[in-house]
C-alpha cells in the first residue's frame, strides 16, 4: 500500500508498518507518532533508536527484552507508548511488527 | 409461516438492540486464576501480558490454589502436574513416582528459558509494570490462613468476589476462568 507523508511516498503493509526502512526518516517517525496520538520527546527518540538498532542486529524484540535493555524499563515503556507499546513503537520506528507473545 | 416470519423479525430486532459497540472490541480482560500448576499459571500470565501488549486492559484475580502463584514462599516452587494429565503422555503410575513432578518441571523450565519465558517472579514484575491489576481473593486467603504480607509486594489488594465484579463493570469486558 502506498501512502504519502509530508509529501514523501512510502510503502506500508495492511497494518500500517513500513515495508522498507530506507523510506523512514525522523519526519516520517513524527508523523506516524502523531497518528498514534504521541508527541515525541527525547526519551521517545532514545527508545526508537534502540529498537531500530536491535532490528538492524536482527534481535527478536519482546517486552521482556526491551525491559532488560537498560534503555527503558517496562513501566516507562508503557508511559511513553501507553497503548500497545511494542506494536506502536515499532510502527513509529519504521521496523516490522514483532511476532512476540511476551 | 406468518408466525415464523414474526419470530425472525423479533430476533433481528433484538439482535440490533444488543449489537456490540466498537465492533465488539475487547477493552479489558478479567482473568481468574484458580489453579497453582505451572502450566495454568503461565497460561494466565501470558494471556494477561498479551492483553496489555495489544493495548487491552487486564486484571487478575487469584483464588484457591491460584494464590500459590503470588505467595512469596511458594511461587518459586510451582510444579507441572504429571498425574491426571493425559497430555503428559506418561502412565499415571509413573507420574506418581517420587521425583517425577520435579523432573517434569525441570524439563519444562529448561524449555521455557529457551523461548525467553520469564520465571514466575519476573513475570509478576512484568505484569505489575505493565499495569495489570493483581487481586487476591479474600475468601481463599482466609481459608489458607495467608496474610497480605505473605504475598508478592505488587499485589493491589485482597478483595471479595463482589469487589471483583464491580471492577469488571463496563463495555467490552471479558472474563476468563482458569
Amino acid at each position: 500500500m502506498e501512502r504519502t507523508i509530508n509529501g514523501k511516498s512510502i510503502t506500508v503493509n495492511e497494518e500500517g508498518y513500513l515495508k522498507d526502512f530506507s523510506q523512514w526518516d525522523d519526519k516520517v517517525g513524527e508523523a506516524l507518532a502523531a497518528e498514534s496520538g504521541i508527541a515525541l520527546t527525547p526519551r521517545h527518540w532514545e527508545v526508537l533508536k534502540y529498537l531500530q538498532n536491535e532490528q538492524k542486529n536482527q534481535v527478536a524484540l519482546s517486552i521482556r527484552r526491551v525491559g532488560k535493555s537498560g534503555v527503558v524499563d517496562i513501566k516507562e515503556f508503557y508511559q511513553l507508548f501507553p497503548i500497545a507499546p511494542l506494536k506502536t513503537a515499532t510502527k513509529i520506528a519504521g521496523i516490522p511488527k514483532p511476532a512476540s507473545c511476551i | 409461516m406468518y408466525e415464523e416470519n414474526e419470530a425472525t423479525a423479533t430476533l433481528e430486532k433484538s439482535y440490533v438492540a444488543f449489537k456490540p459497540e466498537n465492533k465488539g472490541a475487547i477493552k479489558k480482560m478479567m482473568i481468574i486464576l484458580s489453579k497453582g500448576t505451572l502450566e495454568n499459571v503461565y497460561a494466565a500470565f501470558v494471556l494477561a501480558n498479551g492483553a496489555r501488549m495489544e493495548g487491552i486492559e487486564a486484571e487478575m484475580f487469584f483464588t484457591f490454589f491460584g494464590l500459590e502463584a503470588i505467595h512469596k514462599k511458594k511461587l518459586e516452587r510451582l510444579h507441572v502436574a504429571t498425574v491426571g494429565n493425559p497430555a503428559m503422555h506418561m502412565p499415571t503410575m509413573l507420574g506418581g513416582l517420587p521425583g517425577m513432578e520435579a523432573f517434569a518441571t525441570h524439563m519444562m523450565k529448561k524449555e521455557m528459558e529457551k523461548i525467553d519465558m520469564p520465571d514466575i517472579l519476573e513475570f509478576l514484575d512484568i505484569l505489575s509494570a505493565s499495569g495489570v491489576k493483581l487481586w487476591a481473593c479474600k475468601l481463599a486467603m482466609d481459608m489458607f490462613h495467608y496474610k497480605k504480607e505473605d504475598l508478592y509486594d505488587g499485589i493491589d489488594d485482597v478483595i471479595t468476589v463482589g469487589d471483583f465484579y464491580k471492577e469488571s463493570a463496563g463495555e467490552g469486558v471479558h472474563m476468563l476462568f482458569i
